[in-house]
């Protein structure tokens, strides 16, 4: 059974190599994260050796980026006819969804594995704390990974990329925000208390921030692990429900 | 080793598939036909565990197509309606994704994808992207895929559509070569085909089975012997005749 779930990694992995789309992915983000930091976060200007400025802005990055690496995963199956083909093989769904994931990680990490030379940077320029920036580089990863089973689920719903994109990008971007202090106040005082830390509690954001800060709680690991698996089941169920025709 | 047991496929309301029933042995090559909607495809996808069935049910070698699923799959090669290949992929590449999904590795995946290669005589096409060639050649590939694991249950859906005249002796050929050790279902528009490769034909129309027999008794349905006769009065009569209908 793993045997099928590495086929599906490989054909997953070399598929978005011999499409452009890896190569552009891979492009933009090694200028775009560092432009973000430099231009945005002043990473100059700090004066500080830590890679605050990249963090900082990197959610935002993924919220566009992530969802653009996802979103082919099923939609260009149902609009290619191929998903036909990939249900007749005998995989289980968990290792389809689970490969496509795992492949679709894989070039995320590699992106963000193209701003190290700013961590090298920084450790050429000061003395930062290179343990809380690699903590930091964990959230990153885990963050991306959210944002990808997301993307991948939406992915799921449609035949087309374009929509597969815009509901993926639009629910990370509400996942990112819902625990800002803008959203929160929003919810104004009537809301209830709990109902606000409940919806605090949900944002990737926050869950993020402890671990950029350099703190790895195991609160955080689990919300993680947990978005990801939760959104990688509703995408397994999503294509198993195409073996009932609509019953 | 195939089953289908009271099929029945419903679409919004609308009975696509009704009440299907049949067995296949090895060594039957089955030609399946009917008028475009009339159920064959759905059908298929029922057999290949692409679909489930609203009620019955259909098992490949014991196993049942939903509720033993993979074990059902991995004896059966599928080609489905069109002949959907990855288009970024070479043959080759697709052959062995088939391959390795079913756990075939090292010297044997080697072996297996190219004798499927040769078998369905993709040439030096083989090496291209799917996207690349032309409808036969790709309708070929996937052909390869479905016949490289060398499965007991084989399910082909038009498999000769597109190819040229050349191109459907081979894969005639083919299919003729692999019916002794098989159980084979092709569906197909070409009347012609029946005799020359089915040793059993099944009529199906509007999701109803109408005809279950050789293609020698579906030609005596008609005073004047042929097939094609016999295809419209069944499929636009409607009455269920034949040897096990």
């Amino acid at each position: 059974m793993m045997g099928s779930l590495v086929a599906v990694y490989r054909r997953e992995l070399t598929a978005y190599f011999q499409t452009p789309l890896a190569y552009v992915f891979l492009a933009v983000f090694a200028f775009a994260a560092p432009a973000f930091a430099f231009h945005i976060g002043r990473f100059f200007d700090t004066n500080r050796a830590d890679l605050a400025p990249l963090f900082d802005y990197l959610p935002w990055l993924l919220v566009i980026l992530m969802p653009a690496l996802a979103m082919r995963a099923w939609a260009e199956e149902k609009d290619r006819g191929t998903l036909e083909f990939l249900m007749s093989l005998p995989i289980p769904l968990w290792a389809s969804t689970g490969g496509k994931f795992l492949a679709a990680w894989t070039v995320a990490a590699a992106a963000i594995v193209l701003t190290m030379p700013m961590w090298i940077a920084v450790n050429y320029l000061g003395e930062p704390d290179n343990a809380a920036i690699a903590t930091a580089y964990v959230g990153a990863l885990l963050l991306a990974g959210s944002y990808l089973a997301i993307g991948q689920a939406l992915s799921a719903t449609t035949a087309n990329q374009v929509v597969a994109f815009v509901l993926g990008a639009g629910a990370c971007f509400l996942l990112t925000m819902a625990g800002l202090p803008l959203v929160l106040s929003v919810l104004g005082e009537n809301a209830p208390a709990a109902l606000s830390e409940f919806i605090a509690g949900l944002s990737a954001l926050e869950h993020y921030d402890a671990l950029r800060n350099g703190v790895i709680a195991v609160a955080d690991l689990v919300y993680f692990l947990g978005l990801i698996l939760a959104a990688l089941g509703a995408a397994g169920v999503m294509i198993a429900e195409q073996r009932g025709g609509g019953r | 080793m195939l089953v289908a047991d009271h099929l029945v496929k419903e679409f919004g309301g609308l009975r696509a598939v009704e009440d299907v029933s049949f067995r296949l042995e090895r060594g039957e090559v089955l030609g399946f036909l009917g008028p475009n909607g009339a159920g064959k495809s759905t059908t298929m996808r029922m057999l290949a565990g692409c679909l489930e069935p609203d009620s019955g049910s259909a098992r490949i070698a014991g196993h049942d197509c939903v509720q033993d699923r993979i074990e059902a799959q991995s004896r059966l090669g599928y080609l489905p309606e069109g002949a959907p290949a990855y288009p970024a992929m070479t043959p080759r590449a697709f052959v062995a994704f088939g391959l390795q999904v079913r756990g075939f590795s090292g010297d044997a995946l080697k072996r297996a994808t190219e004798l499927a290669l040769e078998r369905a005589r993709l040439g030096a096409a083989a090496s291209q992207p799917i996207g690349t060639l032309s409808k036969g050649y790709k309708r070929r590939a996937a052909l390869a895929a479905a016949i490289a694991h060398d499965p007991a249950v084989l399910i082909l859906d038009e498999p000769t559509d597109g190819l040229d005249p050349n191109q459907k002796d081979g894969v005639r050929a083919l299919i003729r070569e692999m019916a002794p050790e098989k159980a084979i279902i092709i569906s197909t528009h070409i009347l012609d085909e029946v005799p020359a490769v089915c040793s059993r034909a099944i009529i199906i129309a509007q999701g109803r089975l109408l005809f279950d027999g050789s293609p020698h008794a579906l030609e005596k349905l008609t005073p004047d012997g042929s097939i094609e006769t016999a295809f419209r009065l069944l499929t636009t009569g409607g009455c269920p005749v034949g040897d096990a209908a």
